[in-house]
């Protein structure tokens, strides 16, 4: 846990019959059923329902916006997948 | 030209067209196969991560749900049986339906009543033949399934789980289907689909890590409400994604077998014709020597 600058986050969203996108990011935000919640490097595991909403990933800088509907969040060892049935990236 | 000959090239022609047909259909579901097992490929994913979030709440909280817990009193079972819409596949709505039989037979000998679940026109049709009765049918659309299917059948089925069986609810369910193993060989499964038993990917957390902290929002039983119905929905897209698989594969086979066994007849009857040709000749060269024999006789 000691350096946590150097760490990252594999983030996968996937929905009932594709991978949506997948890479590497320093933190994803999402809205889960309790409100909005923002994940970072070494998070605790932690596994959720997710509200229907935005999820924003950040990644080299780079913001990926992804509409998730009916779904769940998991993070465990910095791997975090985005589970929706219906799930599509927003071009900004 | 003699009648003999004449009814072997009418056959030939009929197993040339035959021919062509079935050597269409089987580029077809060739070409389908990829699709099929692309979308199969496209859903492991999802359903992996669904597998995986599930054996963590399985591994990291003690909490019974309905969907897992076995009910002391089974009186009625379920059984899914996914067969396809159309036939021309050799034995794959045979197999699948053998089987189904099979496990009714064992169902009912451990005293349960057993209802029926049909996906596909054909168990449709095998059900109606036998006049025998199935609460639900979904027909159509079994060669490239849609996830909105999978998603029906799923609520129907854990409605019908959580009902008390004295009001018209299951205790078990069950499903059939054919799996992909290779494109020679597709083998009926039979799965209990619930109570759920989730044993792929239950990690028993090892010796020096204690039982990291999982934390569960809102809290255990809504994860597992909102994550057991997805798990089952993704554990029967699956099932009908293999199936397609299978069907495509099947069809394949035995349609090339088809046309293998045209080509077969074609060869044989042609030596049939050739040899009836021949002795059409022959019989009428010795005809015309006996005729020229007997003026020549005459003559003399």
């Amino acid at each position: 846990m000691a350096d946590l600058g150097a760490r990252e986050l594999r983030v996968s969203v996937v929905s009932a019959d594709q991978e949506v996108w997948t890479g590497t990011a320093s933190m994803v935000v999402a809205r889960t059923v309790e409100g909005e919640i923002g994940i970072l490097p070494g998070h605790q595991p932690m596994l959720s329902i997710l509200a229907a909403g935005e999820v924003r990933i950040t990644s080299e800088g780079a913001s990926i916006r992804a509409n998730a509907e009916d779904g769940f969040l998991s993070v465990d060892h910095d791997i975090v997948t985005i589970v929706a049935r219906n799930a599509e990236l927003v071009s900004s | 030209m003699g009648a003999q000959l004449r009814v072997y090239r009418q056959r030939i022609k009929s197993a040339q067209t035959t021919k062509k047909i079935t050597r269409a259909m089987e580029l077809i579901s060739a070409s389908r196969i990829q699709k099929a097992q692309a979308r199969v490929q496209a859903s492991n994913p999802y359903a992996r991560a669904v597998t995986r979030a599930v054996s963590a709440v399985a591994t990291y909280s003690n909490v019974d749900h309905i969907l897992t817990t076995e009910k002391e009193i089974i009186e009625r079972a379920a059984v899914v049986i996914f067969s396809s819409d159309r036939g021309l596949a050799g034995a794959f709505n045979t197999n699948v339906l053998r089987e189904s039989e099979r496990l009714a037979e064992l169902l009912r000998s451990q005293g349960k009543e057993i209802v029926y679940y049909l996906v596909g026109r054909k168990s449709v049709g095998y059900f109606a033949f036998r006049r025998r009765e199935a609460i639900r049918q979904w027909i159509g659309g079994t060669d490239s399934p849609e996830f909105a299917t999978a998603q029906e059948i799923g609520e129907v089925l854990v409605e019908k789980f959580i009902q008390p069986a004295s009001e018209g609810g299951v205790d078990e369910i069950h499903i059939v289907y054919n799996r992909f193993v290779s494109m020679l060989t597709q083998t009926p499964e039979v799965v209990r689909l619930l109570p759920l038993e989730v044993v792929e990917g239950v990690v028993e957390p090892g010796e020096h890590e204690a039982l990291p902290l999982y934390e569960f929002e809102p809290d255990v039983e809504g994860v597992l409400d909102a994550l057991l119905p997805v798990y089952i929905e993704s554990r029967i897209f699956n099932a009908m994604l293999q199936s397609a698989v299978s069907k495509h594969a099947a069809t394949q086979r035995a349609m090339k077998s088809a046309s293998d066994n045209a080509d077969k007849l074609i060869t044989d009857f042609t030596r049939l014709a050739n040899n009836a040709r021949q002795s059409e000749i022959t019989q009428q060269i010795s005809e015309i020597v006996g005729g020229a024999d007997a003026l020549s006789g005459s003559k003399r």
